[in-house]
């Protein structure tokens, strides 16, 4: 896991090397002279070897000293500062809104397998898997925010001021990122128990008096959980990710914003945390997806 | 059971945010009268010191609330004093004698003194460093005050045009803006949160009229369509810069016209084949309906330039040369066979173009367009990232054409002129005349007004009649702001003035 991180950040570290543009390059505009421009390098430290500024960010890093903005001037910490509670705030409402749909929508329709309900239900998530979170949301901006009006477009207000209005401006903004993702889970959790429906256990349990409701919730549930939580796991990885185009969409500011404009500005240090947070959600939600696979099934080793 | 459990508390949740949320959030974009919000679409510059961060048009017009120089623009264009109550210029125009005004204060409530002024003028110039921080300023020799309220600036050459660059703001002796943003202005600075917003507030013991409204929140909002739902939802009160096509999807709120106050142009590299020949520069300049190409990618909605200078600047615009190259499609085709193109060997060649900047882009299509009605030219577009085009187009003058606008930082002609003296560090074209170098030189040292005027029309001739580039437009700015709010006026510089705007009613 800790190589995986190490990978990452060095990947992204050179990176910067290979497309045009430094932070010298911004910083100038329009006044650059290659004199200047020297001479600020020099300053910053840029004219240096790659890998040593690299092991140089690296021993700041894991000493809790994550460095200072280029384009801000102020600690990455404190650029960051509120910014990950949005996107985390985001993330996770996305995450649960995600599991709240997929869960009891994937049981239901595969209850009533077959019938009209279903088969309506089945046809609409091929359309929902379909949609990409930054249409949604430049839908539900539209139908929520300009027709409805429930909430106000670009209207966002911090937490600190206001705890729930800053809960209830990412309802939107998480749900457009969860309803792609909570299709692609009730589909699979949906055909996972009607693969389960079909083993001998099942027959046996009915056979024994069980209605087949109970069946569902007593014997099949457990079995057919189990690949939807890896990829339940997984999505919280691609909803951080996802975050990122749609708090463009909604003008929220929070992780994937200040990255976008931090790769156009060639803002390392922010970048660099930024990348590595990112990669730690991935590998961490990755890892315990397995801890709970195992937990479930505990024929299941960990490798 | 336990699942159950959670599966209900989680649904109460959600429903009780979806309906407490929706109502709050409603509540707090209003906001009281007094505070007026402006979406911005970019953050601004790291530092936020008046006399470094001259590279951000947008930097530039927020800190014209906050900061302020001995003198400062107006809306027609003047020069109107601030901080400086009068000056004199002796006959040589080499010595310029400043007034200070009595009783203005800086945001921490200190009188402002010679010593301030001469602090700031020194730091700006680079005097002690020998490097200008502000490079309009190069020409100062020495700033001295000589009693408790005089300042005199010595130029080493004269430049009649040197009370606009008194514009460099005046802040506290000894202070560096990066430990704390003090200046005269109408509005104080309160706070930044990076890619979110940006703060200022009413400075009451404003010296002159004092702002209109308590505070303005600026509000970064980058992506485009989510600036036009912003201003839709009334979650901002006013934002500026937005083209014809987002301010027509929001013609029920007030849109005002203006200009952008830059020359947008199909700037070529004179330095390199194939425009390193007149004749092919001319061609395009031919080929190019710059009228047409404003309808086409604009609406309609633009001015259109023949040179590098944009009507606001009253006497130095010249109106002739907006049409010295007629469309005229036989002739650009005859120009291009005498530089030896043809139908079989057409001329071809990449526009860069920042992708993010709708305006251009529409306008580079617009402009391959017209091009390949000649048959003669095929020209592509090269999108790029902000970042790229500076290092490489920009600074690394590594590009065959580029459409893109430059703007005026200060209010003369050299602003907009000077980057084609053949050897000036921002001659990113590579342009080179003598011609234009002699009539420059004789501009800027002029003390006459009228002979003044007359040469730098002069310079702006020569890059007409030689094609330098290809002119196109000043772009037509749109400022929508909800019909509640009043007061927003339009300058010939790329400012934002806050002060006069309210909420009425």
């Amino acid at each position: 896991m800790l190589v995986t991180l190490l990978l990452i950040s060095l990947l992204a570290f050179l990176a910067f090397q290979l497309i045009p543009g430094d932070p010298v390059t911004k910083l100038l505009g329009s006044d650059y002279t290659p004199e200047r421009a020297a001479a600020l390098r020099h300053e910053m430290g840029l004219d240096r070897n790659v890998l040593v500024r690299y092991w140089e960010w690296l021993t700041g890093f894991v000493t809790g000293d994550m460095g200072v903005s280029y384009n801000y001037g102020m600690t990455v910490r404190q650029v960051m500062e509120g910014k990950g509670a949005v996107t985390a705030a985001l993330s996770v409402m996305a995450w649960l809104l995600v599991i709240a749909i997929s869960i009891p929508l994937g049981i239901a329709l595969a209850r009533w397998q077959g019938r009209r309900l279903d088969r309506v239900f089945v046809a609409m998530n091929q359309v929902f898997m379909a949609i990409p979170p930054f249409f949604l949301g430049i839908l539900f901006t539209y139908v929520f925010g300009l027709v409805l009006k429930l909430f106000v477009p670009g209207g966002f207000v911090g937490p600190d001021k206001s705890f729930w209005g800053f809960l209830g401006y990412l309802i939107f903004p998480a749900l457009a990122i969860a309803i792609p993702k909570a299709a692609m889970v009730t589909k699979l959790l949906r055909s996972s128990i009607l693969n389960q429906m079909n083993e001998d256990y099942v027959r046996t349990a009915y056979s024994r008096g069980n209605s087949r409701w109970s069946v569902l919730k007593d014997h099949v549930l457990r079995n057919a959980l189990l690949p939807v939580i890896t990829f339940v796991a997984m999505t919280l990885a691609d909803i951080v990710a996802g975050s990122i185009v749609v708090e463009q969409v909604f003008a929220l500011p929070g992780l994937g914003r200040l990255l976008l404009a931090s790769i156009g500005n060639r803002d390392y240090p922010v970048v660099q945390c930024i990348v590595v947070i990112i990669a730690f959600i991935v590998v961490f939600m990755n890892y315990l997806a397995d801890i709970v696979t195992q937990t479930i099934d505990p024929r299941i080793r960990l490798g | 059971m336990k699942k159950r459990i959670l599966t209900l508390a989680l649904a109460v949740i959600m429903t009780a945010a979806l309906l407490t949320g929706g109502g709050q959030s409603a509540l707090a974009a209003d906001g009281s009268a007094e505070e007026i919000t402006v979406g911005i679409a970019s953050d601004l510059d790291s530092s936020l010191d008046p006399h470094v961060s001259s590279s951000l048009a947008g930097t530039r017009e927020v800190l014209f609330n906050i900061y302020e120089g001995l003198l400062k623009p107006d809306t027609q264009g003047n020069l109107i004093p601030a901080v400086a109550e009068e000056y004199t210029v002796n006959d040589t125009a080499d010595q310029y004698t400043f007034t200070l005004r009595e009783g203005v204060r800086f945001h921490d409530g200190r009188e402002v003194t010679v010593g301030d002024v001469v602090y700031s003028l020194t730091r700006a110039a680079g005097l002690e460093t020998g490097e200008p921080l502000v490079a309009t300023l190069a020409g100062v020799s020495s700033v001295e005050a000589t009693d408790d309220s005089t300042v005199v600036v010595s130029l080493s050459a004269p430049d009649a045009e040197f009370p606009a660059y008194m514009t460099a703001a005046i802040i506290p002796e000894g202070s560096d803006p990066a430990d704390g943003i003090v200046g005269t202005g109408p509005f104080e600075y309160v706070s930044r949160s990076p890619q979110e917003n940006v703060v200022i507030e009413r400075f009451d013991d404003y010296w002159g009229e004092k702002a209109k409204c308590a505070k303005v929140t600026f509000r970064i909002i980058e992506d485009g369509q989510a600036m036009v739902m912003a201003l839709h939802s009334g979650a901002i009160d006013l934002a500026a810069h937005l083209d014809a096509s987002q301010a027509a999807e929001l013609s029920e709120l007030n849109v005002l016209e203006g200009s952008m106050n830059l020359v947008q142009a199909l700037y070529l590299n004179n330095a390199r084949p194939p425009f390193d020949d007149a004749r092919v520069r001319q061609a395009l300049s031919y080929a190019i309906d710059k009228h047409m190409v404003i309808d086409l990618a604009c609406d309609g909605h633009g001015t259109a330039l023949g040179s590098s200078m944009y009507p606001a600047f009253g006497r130095f615009f010249d109106e002739e040369l907006t049409d010295y190259y007629a469309p005229d499609l036989a002739k650009a085709m005859e120009l291009l066979e005498e530089a030896g193109y043809s139908q079989s060997d057409p001329l071809t060649f990449t526009i860069a173009v920042v992708e993010a900047y709708t305006p251009h882009m529409n306008t580079a299509q617009a402009v391959v367009e017209l091009l390949r009605q000649t048959g003669m030219v095929e020209a592509e577009i090269l999108p790029m990232e902000n970042a790229t085009w500076y290092s490489e187009a920009y600074q690394g003058r590594d590009f065959d054409a580029t459409i893109t606008g430059m703007d005026a930082s200060t209010l003369t002609a050299s602003a907009l002129l000077a980057r084609f003296v053949s050897d000036n560090a921002k001659n990113f074209i590579g342009f080179a005349s003598e011609d234009y170098d002699a009539a420059y030189a004789a501009a800027v040292s002029s003390t006459d007004a009228d002979e003044q005027t007359a040469q730098f029309k002069a310079c702006e001739r020569i890059l007409t009649e030689n094609a330098a580039n290809v002119y196109i437009q000043d772009l037509a700015d749109f400022v929508v702001t909800q019909t509640d709010i009043q007061g927003y006026q339009f300058y010939p510089l790329y400012v934002m003035d806050m002060a006069n705007v309210c909420r009425v009613g």
